[in-house]
């Protein structure tokens, strides 16, 4: 579904991505791991449009969205959330969840390209309150909700269309530890992954144990493994430079 | 369900309407002058609902004023509605063509760039001697729908009809955009530009479209108030009386299309009497008034109405 | 020929005058990220107390030279008393709001100035005439230029290298360019932010007085003057790049260069030619010539 081939973007002396390929199908669910720096965010940048690559292409569901505005590839069906939650601070929770759904419903700016519109497997704006709990906070503006309510309607408007490949940046990172399964728990629980592929980045290395059946390992802007999780854990060079600093940051 | 705003936005104009047989000349003309404004307000609005502030709509305000006051010099008709309809399709024409570049900017770069551009009309018009310089020119409407009124003893109450239903219309048209889901928008782009991009929204084009309107607005108003006062001179492009529609902006606050008309209202009401009492406070007045608000109301004297509403829901 | 040297000369000193109103406010902007339009108001005030001061002063019957003196007083009177009762009285409640409310807060400040210089000077003209005659002129290819035009352009190189060097070479400076740079580091190293934004803001107004200052003995001292200068001033800070010292001088001579052959040339186009460069300048390069980075927000 998603085919990045020869990728590489450099930052003035920093390499942040160095020629990576990756193929990634449906019905998947893939962690990224490495320390800070290491080229996860920016990879999920340049598949979002965020960043441009400096070379090398991205093929979504066989469509040339290399360089392509953010706008254009989230049509396509690419959605994602953000590290630090990206929200509508002066509404609530509830008109949150129902400007995404109504952007993602209209017509505005496909940039002249009809076909593009999603097919939608959405749900409704009270069922995703209900399956992220969010009920309670419905009339809540944005700005004075909890930090890990946050996040969580950060992750439900990435949602409500119903993705076809969905991007989490850090699902569980500010969230309590003993709620950091719950909320996994939902994330899968609303997402249909016969028809989706998730990637998300994530430090815990529970986390990625738990809910991915395939891990990228990312080192100074390379991958350093790529294949099943078990065996990506394991994998020498990613116990030296990946989990040897994970372990040290993640002081749970 | 009726909608409050809407209903009381009728009531209003209906009001003034009747009200505009028995009210003196002066009353007649300041209601208008504040309508006229409101109009251009109503644009500052939507553009402040969108995030933006521009010091440089009396750009588009004077374009309106002027297409009005040279449909006779160009197109040698002075027929009311005729003299509306050019200031909508030049304001829309040339605020479509620089929201290209416009809708690139945010915060103080767009407020300076609308500057820029409403600084250059005014070193146009004020060398231009064709059109009378600084000084400007007498406007002179003479007919409506091809009636010819001017001479009928009516034409300050026709005009001032003419004015407030455009305002009432404009009103009642912004309030169900402002609703609709395209209009709620403005909000989003506001607050977070994006998320809106990475729901798939180009906040380039609902700015675009925004800045449209508001120029439009701006043009109609600019248009009215050419038509009402009779008179229109390139001081209405200076950064100076951007910086008015800007102080009403502020002052009304963004929350309800009324806001604008209420400001205005308020506006030229105390600039009056300041002009007649006490021309040399008359801005030190409106500063500290603005400091005031940005201070202890941020979200302008509209806000003293909802704010109780809030209150108690919560 | 004529024309050319005269467009050179006219456009240079045109450029100095540019410089000089408009390196205090980018200075401001640079490390407070204050767009400040009450800079022309202290532009006006520093013309009005240099009028009125040194006027009275050379009515005294003092030696006429003696009025450059009084003018330079005058900037730093207004500078030290204006720059820190509006910095400490309002400014400094304010820091924590957005950049397009700071710019609504200055121009109520510009507001109520405009007509507190009303109610001080009243709305007739003052001029200030001694100083322009007294430094004589100079004659080139045949056209005469009035020496205080010479004095412009100096004061515009001694306060552009002045600067410079303070930025550059001193403690004070050094730690102005690491706000500028990034106030949050700055301030986890220790840097008095507070101060700095004291310090900077009674210096931007002492610039702007002092540009005030040194039109005066050029125009006459009226209503008005603060919000014509003002939007040329914005000009040359949003063209050189909001905050950056070289590209205020950058700004100021492409400016002041094109208006002056629009004037010699295209009297017609005198105001619009500015912001014309303006515009142009934007559409090419949106942050202006020398803008900083951008960096990732997500």
């Amino acid at each position: 579904m998603l085919q990045v081939k020869k990728l590489c973007k450099t930052f003035g002396a920093v390499t942040a991505a160095e020629n990576l390929n990756v193929n990634i199908d449906v019905n998947s669910t893939i962690g990224l791991i490495g320390s800070n720096g290491a080229g996860k965010t920016t990879f999920l940048n340049m598949i979002t449009g965020y960043l441009s690559p400096d070379s090398g292409s991205i093929f979504f569901r066989d469509k040339n969205i290399t360089g392509k505005p953010p706008r254009y590839i989230t049509r396509q069906g690419v959605y994602r959330s953000f590290q630090i939650p990206q929200l509508f601070d002066s509404m609530t929770t509830e008109e949150n969840l129902e400007i995404s759904k109504s952007i993602a419903a209209s017509e505005i700016s496909i940039d002249g390209n009809q076909e593009a519109k999603v097919e939608s497997k959405n749900q409704s704006v009270k069922e995703i309150l209900e399956k992220f709990q969010l009920t309670e906070f419905q009339n809540q503006t944005a700005s004075n909700l909890p930090e890990g309510t946050r996040k969580l309607l950060d992750i439900a408007m990435a949602l409500i269309m119903g993705p076809n490949l969905l991007l989490l940046d850090e699902p569980t990172s500010g969230v309590a530890a003993e709620d950091k399964f719950k909320i996994m728990d939902m994330i899968m629980n609303v997402v249909e992954t016969e028809t989706t592929a998730i990637i998300f980045v994530e430090h815990d290395m529970e986390i990625i144990k738990k809910y991915t059946n395939r891990t990228l390992a990312f080192f100074n802007g390379k991958i350093i493994a790529d294949g099943a999780t078990k065996e990506v854990l394991s994998h020498p060079s990613v116990k030296a430079n990946v989990l040897g600093l994970t372990s040290q940051d993640s002081k749970l | 369900m009726p909608d409050k705003t809407l209903t009381f936005t009728s009531i209003a104009a209906l009001t003034l309407v009747i009200s505009g047989g028995v009210l003196p000349q002066w009353a007649i003309f300041l209601v208008t002058v504040s309508l006229c404004y409101g109009t251009v307000v109503l644009g500052m609005i939507l553009l402040a609902r969108t995030g933006l502030v521009s010091f440089g709509h009396g750009l588009y305000y004077c374009l309106g004023a002027y297409s009005a006051g040279t449909s006779k010099l160009f197109w040698g008709i002075s027929d009311l509605i005729f003299m509306l309809l050019t200031a909508i399709i030049l304001t829309a024409t040339i605020s479509f063509a620089l929201g290209f570049l416009l809708r690139k900017y945010r915060s103080i770069f767009f407020a300076m760039l609308s500057l820029a551009f409403s600084m250059i009309l005014y070193g146009l018009l004020s060398k231009s001697s064709y059109l009378g310089s600084t000084d400007g020119f007498n406007v002179t409407t003479q007919t409506i729908f091809g009636y010819d009124f001017l001479d009928s003893g009516y034409a300050r109450y026709i005009i001032f009809l003419i004015t407030t239903f455009t305002a009432w219309l404009c009103c009642f048209l912004m309030h169900l955009y402002l609703k609709s889901n395209k209009g709620r928008l403005a909000d989003a782009v506001k607050d977070n530009e994006l998320r809106v991009e990475y729901l798939g929204a180009s906040a380039a084009k609902i700015i675009h479209t925004n800045y449209v309107i508001s120029a439009v607005l701006a043009g109609l108003g600019g248009a009215l108030m050419a038509i009402s006062i009779g008179h229109i001179d390139p001081e209405m492009s200076y950064w100076t009386t951007s910086g008015e529609f800007v102080f009403i902006t502020i002052m009304a606050g963004t929350s309800s299309v009324l806001a604008p008309f209420f400001g205005s209202m308020l506006f030229t009401t105390v600039r009056s009497f300041a002009y007649e009492y006490s021309p040399d406070t008359w801005q030190l007045l409106l500063g500290t008034t603005m400091l005031i608000i940005i201070i202890f109301l941020p979200d302008g004297l509209w806000s003293l109405f909802t704010r109780k509403k809030k209150h108690r829901s919560v | 020929m004529n024309s050319i040297v005269a467009i050179i000369i006219d456009g240079l000193v045109y450029s100095s005058w540019l410089f000089i109103v408009a390196v205090g406010l980018t200075l401001i902007y640079g490390v407070m990220k204050i767009l400040n339009i009450a800079h022309g108001s202290f532009y006006a005030i520093g013309a009005y107390t240099a009028a009125s001061l040194t006027g009275s002063w050379l009515a005294l019957g003092y030696d006429q030279s003696t009025a450059f003196l009084i003018m330079l007083f005058s900037a730093v009177l207004v500078g030290f008393t204006l720059g820190p009762i509006i910095e400490r009285g309002i400014l400094k409640y304010m820091y924590q709001r957005d950049e397009i409310v700071l710019v609504l807060v200055t121009y109520a400040l510009f507001l109520m100035l405009e007509d507190i210089i009303k109610l001080i000077w009243g709305v007739n003209p003052y001029f200030l005439y001694q100083p322009y005659g007294l430094l004589g002129s100079f004659e080139i290819v045949e056209l005469t230029y009035p020496n205080y035009n010479l004095l412009l352009i100096g004061c515009a190189i001694t306060i552009g290298c002045f600067l410079t060097w303070f930025l550059q070479k001193t403690r004070h400076g050094k730690i102005l360019l690491a706000v500028i740079h990034d106030r949050e580091i700055a301030s986890t190293q220790g840097i008095n932010v507070d101060r700095v934004y004291f310090l900077t803001f009674t210096l931007g107004t002492v610039l702007a007085a002092l540009g005030g200052v040194l039109t005066a003995p050029m125009i006459s001292v009226q209503p008005g003057i603060g919000a014509e200068t003002i939007v040329m001033a914005f000009a040359v800070v949003v063209v050189g790049g909001l905050g950056s010292l070289p590209g205020a001088a950058l700004a100021a001579i492409l400016i002041g260069l094109v208006r002056s052959g629009a004037v010699h040339l295209f009297p017609d186009l005198d105001l619009f030619s500015i912001y014309l460069v303006m515009a142009t300048v934007l559409i090419f390069k949106p942050k202006g010539l020398f803008s900083a980075q951008e960096e990732r927000q997500i």
